[in-house]
């Protein structure tokens, strides 16, 4: 179990080895092929930042040999704003006094249908953590209605049972994002206050029934904002590489959420600049050749125009974060989780990815392969 | 140069291609039409089912490719003939790239289940080309159940290292009785060239085109190695010597 490795590290001492990596560490790191944990957090410290013109370099290099010059579409579908956690930094937050909605059956096949005459071929589902709202029961139910209009069904929602999982796998499920938010056990409760969300050791244990369903995909990631981002992104990649030799059939994804405006006053504790998010993408391709990263729509469109070409894989277009947006664009924006920050269309991402000499790719899956 | 024969058809050219990785459809359009290719791989799950217009299809189709749809993405004989079968149906073709991947990373074959898959694909009325590792005996099981050609790996997929399995290759090429494939690894003209030299029936290249800064030429590039290696093999190699001849023979007083 991860929680048995990750009990062996102190945060402290690992901060610590992270903020004494030299010059001569990160030279190291950047000559080698197969880089090792130790490489990737060389990689990942201050003394690496002189050097992230090569980083950036040797990181589209990888990208381009592995994936070629292609952009995977995606776009997130919010089906409820219901929850029962209370996290400080999240727009959905019980304590939030904001309208809630959960899609009713009709309601998900009106923004599916939205969503197809955009183009987009794999959704992302979104819900808050309401288990009798929107629990498995409703998402195998949303999903029977969206197989028609789509290649790949993700999810992005509360940590389902194992055999939920399974189930929910045979009805179209590919990927599942799950956010262990921060590694920060000792923290982690007072960004967590309450519902199950507050418990640390369930939500990673979740990974191992992902691992164990032989789900196809699973999306990793902290919020930026809340720890450390070197600290919490060294134990991501620590999770990353024991789960992907455990799970050794699942493929792997990171992404990246910063901190964005949203209902309730939270404040991020530590702030993850843009040269640092590169510094970090960059880190992840060069220590794992085949994970995906994905750039959500939560970056500008300057930053995600040119970091498409230096080690990303996948983005998101055209989001709205409120239950309900697809179909009615102008109603319901107080439900929405967070404002998006790159806010143009599908078909402008789309040629954007295009005129920068890459194909911008809508399928690469089909549900009928599973 | 000698027709290539697979099942019931003839090729010319002995560069088979993909279409993954190309940074628009066009550009793979105009490369594959360089690489003078009369075989296109392309992956099912990139292929828009539900929709008749999809985009690299419709250029495949337009410029008269003979198409290979693969199986990439299945993990499994079961989930590898239900995907033969949706492509047999949509595409209209019995031929199929049998493509069992469980591990995503470096995408290996899985022999036991390839075996598997082919054994009932072959039994339905596939023509089936099955990639697998430079393994000689999984290649001799595979030809007694009926598969059309083999495709040994020269190394991992995309990972443009060339001919690292050559010792297994060449044997596998000696003992086949069906057309031997080496697909995957191929990254430079040298390296297909070189397989041609072996012996190999055709070579599948598709990364080293792909992801080059000019997949037009390096589809020229590769046609012209593949010819280059065929045509030295016909001809046959002189054979190599580390040693000089002696120029007096030990057997000269036989004559």
């Amino acid at each position: 179990m991860f929680i048995e490795l990750i009990n062996t590290y102190d945060w402290q001492n690992t901060t610590d080895l992270i903020y004494s990596k030299t010059d001569s560490d990160v030279q190291t790191a950047l000559q080698f092929k197969n880089r090792s944990i130790d490489d990737f957090m060389a990689l990942i410290s201050p003394a690496a930042e002189p050097y992230i013109e090569e980083m950036a370099r040797q990181s589209q290099m990888i990208t381009q040999k592995r994936f070629g010059k292609t952009i995977q579409l995606y776009v997130p579908l919010y089906l409820s704003n219901f929850c029962e956690n209370n996290c400080v930094y999240c727009g959905f937050n019980t304590e939030n006094k904001i309208k809630r909605k959960v899609l009713s059956y009709d309601e998900i096949k009106e923004e599916v249908i939205a969503i197809r005459k955009l183009g987009f071929e794999h959704i992302l589902l979104v819900t808050g953590e309401a288990d009798v709202k929107a629990g498995a029961t409703y998402l195998k139910k949303a999903f029977e209605i969206i197989k028609p209009y789509m290649s790949l069904i993700s999810i992005e929602v509360q940590p389902l049972k194992a055999d939920e999982y399974s189930e929910l796998i045979k009805h179209g499920l590919n990927t599942v994002y799950l956010y262990q938010e921060t590694y920060n056990r000792e923290r982690y409760s007072t960004y967590h206050l309450k519902g199950n969300k507050s418990n640390f050791e369930n939500r990673l244990m979740t990974y191992e029934h992902l691992g164990n369903a032989q789900v196809h995909k699973i999306g990793l990631g902290i919020l930026a904002g809340l720890e450390d981002w070197r600290t919490d992104s060294f134990f991501t990649a620590l999770h990353l590489n024991y789960l992907k030799k455990k799970y050794w059939r699942t493929k792997y994804s990171i992404s990246f959420p910063r901190l964005r405006p949203h209902s309730g006053n939270f404040e991020p504790n530590s702030i993850m600049t843009d040269k640092h998010l590169a510094q970090l993408i960059f880190a992840y391709r060069m220590f794992d050749e085949n994970v995906e990263i994905a750039l959500s729509t939560r970056e500008s469109a300057v930053y995600r125009d040119n970091m498409l070409k230096l080690g990303v894989t996948s983005m998101s277009a055209e989001s709205r974060t409120n239950p309900g947006g697809y179909a009615n664009p102008e109603l319901n924006t107080e439900l929405e989780q967070f404002s998006v920050n790159d806010d143009r269309t599908a078909a402008e991402i789309a040629n954007m990815i295009r005129s920068n000499g890459y194909e911008a790719v809508w399928k690469d899956w089909d549900c009928i392969l599973q | 140069m000698e027709v290539l024969k697979i099942a019931d058809k003839t090729f010319n050219s002995r560069l088979f291609t993909g279409t993954g990785k190309f940074a628009s459809g066009e550009l793979m359009r105009d490369a594959l039409i360089a690489s003078e290719s009369e075989l296109v791989t392309m992956a099912l799950r990139r292929i828009d089912l539900k929709q008749q217009k999809d985009n690299i299809l419709q250029y495949l189709i337009e410029a008269k490719f003979n198409l290979l749809p693969n199986t990439s993405g299945v993990r499994n004989a079961k989930e590898a003939i239900f995907a033969a079968e949706l492509a047999r149906e949509a595409l209209e073709t019995n031929w199929l790239k049998l493509e069992i991947h469980p591990d995503p990373r470096y995408l290996l074959p899985d022999g036991e289940e390839t075996l598997k898959a082919a054994k009932e694909l072959v039994k339905k009325g596939f023509i089936v080309l099955p990639y697998v590792q430079a393994d000689p005996v999984l290649c001799k099981k595979l030809e007694d159940v009926g598969t059309a050609t083999v495709m040994p790996l020269g190394s991992p997929i995309g990972s443009n290292n060339g001919l690292n399995t050559r010792d297994m290759i060449r044997i596998i090429i000696e003992q086949s009785n069906i057309p031997v494939i080496v697909d995957a690894g191929i990254g430079a003209p040298s390296h297909a060239a070189e397989a041609m030299e072996m012996g190999a029936d055709a070579v599948l290249v598709n990364t080293a085109i792909a992801v080059s800064q000019n997949p037009v030429d390096m589809a020229i590039a590769f046609k012209l190695a593949v010819q280059a290696g065929r045509m030295a093999f016909e001809a046959k190699l002189a054979g190599k010597s580390t040693e000089a001849k002696a120029s007096s023979p030990l057997t000269s007083f036989l004559s």
